[in-house]
C-alpha cells in the first residue's frame, strides 16, 4: 500500500514522501527533491552567452560563441547527470539491512547497502549547517572492536534536506522495525 | 495422516491469518498460531514472528520439481539454495553425493526442502509424498517452496516439526525469497568497505557478514555445479550450468597452446636476463651510465613485469608509427633544436658579462668566467654537429625499443633531454663549486675576523688567537671574497636555475610514466566489462507483492566504483620519493652544494 504525504525542505522547497508499506517487515520511503526550474536554466545559460558575447567583441574570434554553446551543453549534461538528484529512496528490510538509493535526473542510480548486523541506531542529530541548525536523520554504525561503540555515522537525505516533520515520520517508522529487529534477534 | 491433516490445518490458520492482518506500520503482527514446543530440536534459533530468508538463485526458478539442496546458516537463519534435485532420486544417491561435495569443498551442503513447479496448487498425495521426504532428510527448518507454473504467485512455508512420535503441532515461520543470479555470485569478489582484520585461508566457518557468507557459501561449492540435469549420473541437478555449459573452442585452444608458448617466451627472457647480468656490464663507467640512464631503469623494470607475467604489453605501440621519414623529420629536428638552445645560453652569457638588470659586475672575472662558459658552449655546438649524421640511425635503433611500450619510449625521451641539457648540467656544477668554495672561504675568513677558529676535531666552534700577519692576510682576502661575491652569485643563481628547469620537465616525466606503470589496467577493464566481478556489495529490488505472498526480492551486484578499482588493485611503484624536504633543499641551494635528483629505482641505499 502507498501513501503520499507533502512536506518542505529546509530552504522552503516542495518535497514529496511516498510510503510504500510492502510488508511488516519491509518498509520503503520515498523523497523526491524540487525540479530544475526553467527560470534558472534560463538565467544561467543568458548569463554565460552574454559573457560570451562580451568576449567576443574584445577578441574578434567566433571560437568564443561555439565554445561557450559547448560549454553550456557540457555543462548542463554534466549538471544533469552528476549534480541533480531527482529523488531518494530508502529501503528498510527486517533482518536483511537498510539500503539507500540516490537517482539523478539523468536515470543514474547510486546505490549503498548496510547490513543490519552493522546497524547500531537510527537517529536525529542536529548540526550546524552554514548560518543555520538543521536536523537530519542519521545512521549510527556499530564499531566492530567495542561493542557499545560506534565507528561511523551515515546521514540519509542528504540533498532533499527535510525538516523536522518529515524527519520525525520516517524515524518513527524505522524504529518500529528496529525495535522488532532487536526483540527477534536477542531472544533464543 | 492424522499429523500431516493437522500441519496442513495450521498452515491454513497461519495464511488466514497474515490476509486478515496486513496492519498499520506500528503494530508488530505474529501470524504463527502456535508458541515453540518445549525441548525445541536443537541447532535452529528460532523466536516467535522471526523472519527466515531463502536466497533462491534465478536459474532454479523454471526448474521442474525437486529438492532443494543448499547450506542452513543458522546465525542470520537464512538457507542458501544452491541446486535442485529432480524426480526421481534414490535418497541413498542423494545422501552420497552431498557427502562428496562436503568434503571437496568444505562447505555444510544439505538438502534443505522441497521444490514445487506445477499447474496448480499441488494434490494431496503429493503434498504427502513431499512432507514424507521431510521425514527421510531430517533438516529443521524445512522449506517447502511452491510455484504455479506461468504465473507469478510463489508461497512457501518454513515448518519446524518434532517428528511423527510428538503429536504436537509443527510451528511455522514466514519467509522472505531473495532472488540472486547465481552465476555473477560465484564470480564476484566482495570488497568489504571497511578494514576487517584478515580471515585464515582454510576458515571453514562462515565468514562475518551475512551477505558474505552467501557470496562464500556459492564460490566455495563449485563442486556440486559438475554435473548437470542432462548428464547421465544417478542424480540430476539444476543450477546455473543447467542453462548451457559455458565454454569457447578460442578459449580451448588457447589454453592448449598457452602451455608451450608460456615455456618457450620464459626460456628467451632468462636469456636475456643472463646476458645483461653478465660481468661485462658491471664494469665502472658501464654500470655508472646504466644507474643513470633512466631508459635502461625502465628496461630492467619491463623485463621484470614481462618475466612475471607475459601480458603487459601497453596498448600504444609507437614504434609501429615510426616510419622512415618520421624518424628523418625528427633527426632534422633536433639539430637546429640543439643550435637554438646553445644559442640563446651564448646570448645569455653576454647578457651577464654586461651589466644584467643594471647591475655592476666585477668587469675581471665577469669577463673570465663569461669567456670560459662561452667556450664550453663552443666545444658543444661542434660536438652536435660532429654527431649530427650519426643521429638519425641512432635514433631508429632506439626508436625499436620503444615497442616495448609508452613508459619505454617516455623514459627514451627523459634521456634525449638529459643528454641535450648536458651543458647546463656542467655549467651547473661549475658555478656551485665555484660558489660553495667561495662560502666556505668567506664563512671561515669571517670567523678569523671574530677570532675564532673551527675546530674539526671536537666539531665545534673554539676562539683562537692569531698572529698579526695572518689576521692582515686574512682580512685582505676576506674583503677580496665579499666583493667578487655578486658576480659568482649571480652566475650560480642563473644556471641552477636552469638546471632545476631541466630537473623539473624530466621529473615531470618520471611521474607520468610512475602513473602509467601503477595503473591497474586489467582491473579497470574487468570493471568495464564485466562489472559483476569487482563487487562493492549488493543491492536489493522488491519485485511485485501481493498480500498473504511471501516478501520477494532480487538480489543484484553493486559494482565498485572506479576510483575504488584504482586504489585498491594499484600496482607497486618503484619510483621513491625524493630524500630531501624543501627545508633541506632550500639550505643546500644557499650553501652551493650539489643536489643529486636522480631517482636510484630498485636501489636499497639511499
Amino acid at each position: 500500500m502507498e501513501d503520499e504525504q507533502s512536506f518542505s525542505d529546509i530552504c522552503g522547497g516542495r518535497l514529496a514522501l511516498q510510503r510504500r508499506f510492502y510488508s511488516p517487515s519491509c518498509l520503503e520511503f520515498c523523497l523526491s527533491c524540487p525540479r530544475i526550474t526553467l527560470r534558472s536554466l534560463t538565467a544561467v545559460t543568458c548569463t554565460v552567452w552574454l559573457a560570451a558575447y562580451g568576449l567576443f567583441t574584445l577578441c574578434e574570434n567566433t571560437m568564443i560563441l561555439s565554445a561557450a554553446i559547448f560549454i553550456t551543453l557540457l555543462g548542463l549534461l554534466g549538471y544533469l547527470h552528476f549534480v541533480k538528484i531527482d529523488h531518494e529512496t530508502l529501503l528498510i528490510i527486517d533482518s536483511l539491512g537498510i539500503q539507500m538509493t540516490s537517482s539523478y535526473a539523468s536515470g543514474k542510480e547510486s546505490t549503498t547497502f548496510i547490513e543490519m548486523g552493522q546497524v547500531n541506531d537510527v537517529v536525529i542529530n542536529e548540526a550546524i549547517y552554514m548560518q543555520k541548525v538543521i536536523y537530519y536523520l542519521c545512521i549510527l554504525l556499530k564499531d566492530p572492536v567495542e561493542p557499545h561503540g560506534i565507528s561511523q555515522v551515515v546521514p540519509l537525505f542528504q540533498s532533499a534536506k527535510p525538516r523536522l516533520d518529515c524527519l520525525i515520520e520516517v524515524y518513527r517508522s524505522c524504529q518500529d522495525i528496529l525495535a522488532h529487529q532487536k526483540a527477534t534477534s536477542t531472544s533464543p | 495422516m492424522g499429523l500431516v491433516s493437522r500441519g496442513a490445518a495450521e498452515a491454513g490458520r497461519g495464511a488466514a491469518s497474515a490476509v486478515d492482518r496486513p496492519g498499520p506500520p506500528d503494530a508488530v503482527p505474529n501470524p504463527t498460531p502456535t508458541p515453540p514446543a518445549e525441548g525445541a530440536d536443537p541447532g535452529s534459533s528460532r523466536s516467535p514472528g522471526m523472519v527466515l530468508k531463502a536466497f533462491f538463485p534465478t536459474c532454479c526458478a523454471s526448474a521442474d520439481s525437486g529438492l532443494l539442496v543448499g547450506r542452513w546458516v543458522p546465525e542470520q537463519s537464512s538457507a542458501v539454495v544452491l541446486a535442485v534435485v529432480h524426480f526421481p532420486f534414490i535418497p541413498i544417491q542423494v545422501k552420497e553425493l552431498l557427502a562428496q561435495v562436503q568434503q571437496a569443498s568444505q562447505v555444510g551442503v544439505t538438502v534443505l526442502g522441497t521444490w514445487c513447479h506445477r499447474r496448480q496448487e499441488p494434490e494431496e498425495s503429493l503434498g504427502h509424498f513431499l512432507e514424507g521426504l521431510g521425514a527421510i532428510f531430517s533438516h529443521r527448518p524445512w522449506f517447502q517452496l511452491c510455484r504455479e507454473r506461468g504465473s507469478k504467485s510463489w508461497s512457501c512455508k518454513a515448518t519446524h516439526w518434532q517428528g511423527p512420535a510428538s503429536p504436537a503441532a509443527s510451528g511455522e515461520d514466514q519467509v522472505m525469497l531473495i532472488f540472486y543470479d547465481q552465476r555473477k555470485v560465484l564470480l564476484s569478489q566482495l570488497h568489504p568497505p571497511t578494514a576487517l582484520p584478515d580471515r585464515q585461508a582454510g576458515d571453514t566457518t562462515a565468514s562475518a557478514g551475512g551477505l558474505a557468507a552467501v557470496f562464500d557459501t556459492v564460490a566455495r561449492s563449485e563442486a556440486l555445479f559438475q554435473s548437470d540435469r542432462f548428464d547421465e549420473g544417478p542424480v540430476r541437478l539444476s543450477h546455473w550450468q543447467s542453462e548451457g555449459m559455458e565454454a569457447s573452442i578460442l578459449v580451448e585452444l588457447a589454453k592448449w597452446a598457452a602451455g608451450p608458448v608460456c615455456l618457450f617466451l620464459a626460456c628467451l627472457l632468462s636469456l636475456i636476463s643472463a646476458a645483461s647480468a653478465c660481468r661485462v656490464f658491471k664494469l665502472w663507467p658501464l654500470s655508472f651510465i646504466w644507474s643513470k640512464l633512466s631508459t635502461c631503469e625502465q628496461l630492467r623494470h619491463r623485463l621484470e613485469q614481462l618475466t612475471l607475467i607475459f601480458s603487459t604489453r601497453k596498448a600504444e605501440s609507437p614504434a609501429q608509427l615510426m616510419r622512415k621519414d618520421l624518424i628523418g623529420q625528427l633527426a632534422d629536428a633536433l639539430i637546429p633544436v640543439a643550435d637554438r638552445v646553445a644559442e640563446e645560453l651564448q646570448h645569455l652569457l653576454q647578457w651577464l658579462m654586461g651589466a644584467p638588470a643594471g647591475l655592476k659586475m666585477n668587469r675581471a672575472l665577469d669577463q673570465v668566467l663569461g669567456r670560459f662558459f662561452l667556450y664550453h658552449i663552443h666545444l658543444w655546438i661542434s660536438y652536435i654537429h660532429l654527431m649530427s649524421p650519426f643521429i638519425e640511425r641512432i635514433l631508429w635503433h632506439v626508436g625499436l625499443s620503444a615497442c616495448l611500450g609508452l613508459t619505454v619510449a617516455l623514459s627514451i625521451l627523459s634521456d634525449i633531454i638529459a643528454l641535450l641539457t648536458f651543458h647546463i648540467y656542467c655549467f651547473y656544477v661549475y658555478g656551485a663549486r665555484l660558489y660553495c668554495l667561495k662560502i666556505h672561504g668567506l664563512s671561515s675568513l669571517w670567523r678569523l675576523f671574530r677570532g675564532k677558529k673551527w675546530n674539526v676535531l671536537r666539531q665545534r666552534v673554539d676562539s683562537c688567537s692569531y698572529d698579526l700577519d695572518q689576521l692582515f692576510i686574512g682580512t685582505l682576502l676576506f674583503t677580496i671574497l665579499v666583493f667578487l661575491l655578486p658576480t659568482t652569485a649571480l652566475y650560480y643563481l642563473v644556471f641552477t636555475l636552469l638546471r632545476l628547469l631541466v630537473v623539473a620537465v624530466q621529473g615531470l616525466i618520471h611521474l607520468l610514466v610512475d602513473l602509467i606503470n601503477s595503473l591497474p589496467l586489467y582491473s579497470l577493464g574487468l570493471r568495464l566489462c564485466r562489472p559483476y566481478r569487482l563487487a562493492a556489495g549488493v543491492k536489493f529490488r522488491v519485485l511485485e507483492h501481493e498480500t498473504g505472498r511471501p516478501l520477494r526480492l532480487l538480489m543484484q551486484i553493486n559494482p565498485l566504483p572506479y576510483s575504488r578499482v584504482v586504489h585498491t588493485y594499484r600496482l607497486p611503484t618503484c619510483g621513491c620519493h625524493p630524500k630531501h624536504s624543501w627545508g633541506s633543499l632550500c639550505r643546500k641551494l644557499f650553501f652551493g652544494e650539489l643536489i643529486y635528483p636522480w631517482r636510484q629505482r630498485g636501489n636499497k641505499q639511499d
